[in-house]
């Protein structure tokens, strides 16, 4: 019953979210866009490390890439805006491939001191890049931005809605995966590693083929972000504090491995960043405190115990047998 | 006066019951067996006994205090000191180091790297090897020097004779006459009946978590202990 | 000889990674365990070396002495009261807090000390060198840098290999499980080890705050370092540790030769090619 509920209150917001141009102002329609990248984001991370076990702090390199291979299309290319979207993202996932090849060698925190290595490796080869601006970085032409819509409201809610593609791509993804044969398989490698491979599951091919798909997606919201922003440079694309550590503490204090978590996440912390944030560094302190915390308390994140204590699950992804 | 005594010892591995309410007591100078088939339970006794399974809130005196609850570092300060079933010697450190290591503990008495060596003189050519470069009963050897090592009241031995040839088990027995003999009491744990019977003064017999049969080598005959072991034979009932 | 210069100063400049690296190295060997914050806390170790000297005006030696006790007494404590509580099978708890503490600690030091780059100003120090044949000059400072490296590594192997200490602490490396079962108390072992790294990353503050500019945001790149001369050297040995950070060191100088932006590239590229071809490392002692 109490799972009724919150399901409907779901449509109702993913309703409310869609018709968002009708009721928000410009600012609450940048403030949610920014909602729905980091929600995107949150979900990729969650399914890499959630499931797999691989906790990368590497994700900016994805993102990073995903914005700069955006702007080289669009700018370099003359590439249109809507076909540079998806181009930057698979060639971001196509990169991933030689990237995991390398850090796959590293094991446990290793690989997520390694996967850092690696994205700071992508940030100074951008910076060397002088057609894209060097170390200062690039701007978009105004007549890029202006291809999707002439009016300046207009490209906002063209925008808008790439960003509420972004979200529901990423949330409908993950749980799509989840219930499939192979999400099983993602779900047994979660719980034991050892078991999985013991009952035939290619632990190491699933695995890497989890990284590129989410190095993929991150590199499209990658190229969203930058094209919202309209201005790239390294430091920003690259940056492990914006696009690593930030999704992390979503994901970790919402509730790492599962789908709930990382939306309960991504809400709380925005709603903490609106009352907060003009404190600067003691509210980004009290981030990092409530991370720890969550850690000492309970690991699994507020939708984890959550749903430990009173058995709530919004988007299940066991499927029941029938009676 | 009574070295160790247990009263309704339990043990949880989520929701599966291990040990059922065992009661074990004996007294100084004694060497007891425990026998049973694989997990008959004894193994998690002995964890429970040094600690390495939580036994907060339970009853267990050793030397005239309550141990349960302790860690298990507390407890082997106190004298109780196990020989681990597998013998986990620590493979980067050589033989000499491992007997030093169970020493770490800090009680003084008559086990020193020397008289190790006098009770097993293969391991005095050996002491610069590597613990694990060793044959399996000269393992179990360093293994028994290293729970010696911090003079113990009370040694258990998990399973030494696991894995070894029946020559081998028989000089590693041979040494138990010196270690009773320098005052320490002994728990052995053991599949092996005949071993068992050999070398203790009473026995216990574990079965499905709870203690099945209890007596002196002299007085239980073998009926009942297969019947206590193994629980096949359902004439008569188990003491 | 501009080349042959740029690799013995890329040398000097490995003993200071290598510095970073040890405690890291440690932490990792005894606990299986890795300090996101590792950098944070050499620029920690760094601002309170100028705190003592510049700020309170305190004399070298104890100024020294009273940030080394400060951060050994400080990693005690905090492995014992927090870090133990989330050791385990799960990689990802200590992973967070450390990766919290990183956040914390930068924050603070930018509070405290605003985002200005210092430096320790240590005088003739810094600028008097030895001349050696073919117009080659070493510093003074570098070299003592690379001495100490030498020798904190030389002492930690001491430690490790000739002390009841370093007996235990090989011992739970090896199997921390039954280390109870000889006496030894884990939490009090980690605590101890962490102690020990947190002196070396203290040592490796005070070189870094008199040998290059530092600001709050300085410690990441520190930790990847530290990580590479550990990666590189192979994971388990100190005298690898110390042979990865010369690499690193001498990658790094001689990527600077190159041009500015490759300087902290080349070092990068050499690590990942060295993982490419040997991924255990140049001289691996430790499995896992």
């Amino acid at each position: 019953m109490a799972n009724r509920i919150l399901q409907a209150l779901l449509a109702l917001t993913i309703l409310a979210l869609a018709l968002a141009p009708l009721w928000a102002g410009r600012a609450d329609l940048r403030l949610l866009m920014e909602v729905l990248a980091y929600l995107a984001l949150a979900q990729m991370w969650n399914l890499l490390a959630g499931y797999t076990g691989l906790i990368s702090v590497g994700q900016q390199a994805w993102v990073g890439l995903g914005g700069y291979l955006f702007f080289a299309l669009t700018i370099l290319g003359g590439v249109p805006v809507f076909a540079a979207f998806p181009l930057a993202a698979l060639l971001t996932a196509v990169l991933a491939v030689p990237t995991g090849w390398v850090a796959f060698r590293l094991q446990g925190a290793y690989f997520a001191i390694g996967t850092w290595v690696i994205a700071e490796v992508y940030r100074l080869v951008a910076a060397q890049v002088g057609a894209l601006g060097g170390g200062s970085g690039i701007s978009l032409p105004v007549a890029v931005a202006k291809s999707i819509a002439e009016t300046r409201m207009g490209r906002e809610y063209v925008m808008y809605y790439i960003a509420f593609a972004l979200a529901v791509i990423a949330v409908a993804g993950v749980w799509l995966i989840l219930r499939s044969r192979w999400g099983l398989a993602l779900t047994a490698i979660r719980d034991s590693e050892v078991a999985a491979e013991s009952v035939g599951v290619n632990t190491m091919r699933s695995k890497f083929l989890i990284y590129v798909i989410t190095a993929g997606l991150t590199g499209l919201t990658g190229a969203f972000l930058f094209f919202q922003k309209l201005r790239i440079t390294p430091d920003a694309a690259f940056s492990v504090n914006d696009w690593t550590a930030f999704v992390i503490f979503i994901v970790v204090i919402g509730g790492i491995g599962t789908i709930e978590g990382p939306i309960i996440g991504t809400i709380l912390f925005f709603a903490l960043r609106e009352v907060a944030a003009d404190w600067g560094t003691w509210y980004l302190m009290g981030l990092g405190a409530l991370a720890i915390a969550v850690m000492l308390i309970d690991k699994r994140g507020l939708w984890g115990a959550i749903h430990a204590r009173w058995g709530l699950s919004i988007l299940p992804v066991s499927r029941n047998l029938p009676d | 006066m009574s070295l160790l005594s247990a009263t309704s010892v339990t043990a949880h591995y989520g929701d599966f019951q291990a040990l059922f309410g065992i009661n074990f007591a004996m007294a100084a100078g004694e060497t007891v067996a425990i026998i049973g088939s694989n997990g008959a339970g004894k193994s998690t006794f002995l964890r429970a006994l040094t600690g390495l399974r939580p036994t907060t809130g339970q009853n267990i005196q050793f030397d005239g205090a309550l141990i349960a609850g302790l860690p298990a570092d507390a407890i082997h300060k106190r004298g109780l000191a196990m020989v681990p079933e597998g013998r986990r010697l620590f493979p980067s450190l050589t033989v000499e180091e491992n007997l030093q290591i169970g020493a770490a503990g800090g009680r003084a008495g008559h086990w020193t790297l020397d008289a190790v060596y006098d009770l097993f003189p293969d391991l005095r050519d050996k002491r610069r090897n590597g613990g694990t470069e060793l044959s399996g009963g000269q393992q179990q050897m360093v293994a028994i020097g290293r729970a010696l090592m911090s003079n113990p009241k009370l040694l258990l031995c998990d399973e030494i004779s696991l894995g070894l040839s029946p020559k081998v088990i028989k000089d590693i027995y041979a040494a138990v006459p010196r270690i009773q003999a320098a005052g320490t009491s002994l728990i052995v744990v053991e599949q092996d009946v005949g071993q068992a019977l050999a070398v203790a003064d009473r026995i216990y017999c574990f079965m499905e978590g709870r203690v099945s049969l209890t007596g002196t080598p002299a007085t239980v005959t073998r009926a009942e202990i297969s019947q206590a072991y193994f629980g096949l034979n359902t004439e008569g009932t188990a003491a | 000889m501009i080349w042959v210069n740029a690799i013995l100063q890329g040398v000097l400049l490995g003993g200071l990674y290598a510095l970073f690296a040890a405690g890291l190295s440690l932490m990792f060997g005894v606990m299986r365990f890795v300090n996101i914050a590792h950098g944070d806390f050499i620029v920690v170790g760094a601002y309170a070396i100028l705190t003592a000297i510049v700020t309170m005006g305190l004399p070298p030696v104890l100024g020294v002495a009273a940030v080394l006790v400060l951060m050994a007494v400080a990693g005690f404590a905090g492995q014992y009261v927090v870090l133990n509580r989330v050791l385990g099978k799960d990689i990802l708890p200590p992973i967070l807090v450390t990766f919290g503490m990183s956040i914390i600690l930068q924050n603070a030091l930018l509070e405290i000390y605003s985002a200005d780059s210092r430096k320790l100003p240590t005088g003739t120090f810094e600028t008097s060198s030895i001349d050696l044949a073919g117009g080659l000059a070493v510093g003074v400072l570098p070299l003592c840098m690379f001495l100490t490296a030498l020798a904190v590594i030389g002492g930690l192997q001491f430690v490790f290999y000739r002390t009841a200490l370093g007996r235990m602490l090989r011992a739970t490396s090896d199997d921390p499980e039954i280390v109870p079962l000889m006496g030894g108390n884990n939490n009090r072992i980690f605590a101890i080890a962490t102690a020990m790294a947190s002196l070396v990353v203290g040592i490796a503050g005070i070189w870094l705050a008199m040998k290059t500019q530092f600001d709050p945001a300085a410690g990441p790149a520190r930790l990847l370092f530290a990580f590479e001369a550990v990666i590189i050297g192979g994971l388990g040995n100190l005298w690898g540790t110390l042979a990865g950070g010369i690499i690193l060191g001498v990658a790094q100088t001689l990527g600077a030769q190159i041009g500015g932006g490759f300087q902290i590239l080349a070092g990068h590229l050499v690590f990942l090619l060295i993982l490419i071809v040997r991924p255990k490392g140049l001289f691996p002692r430790m499995k896992g």
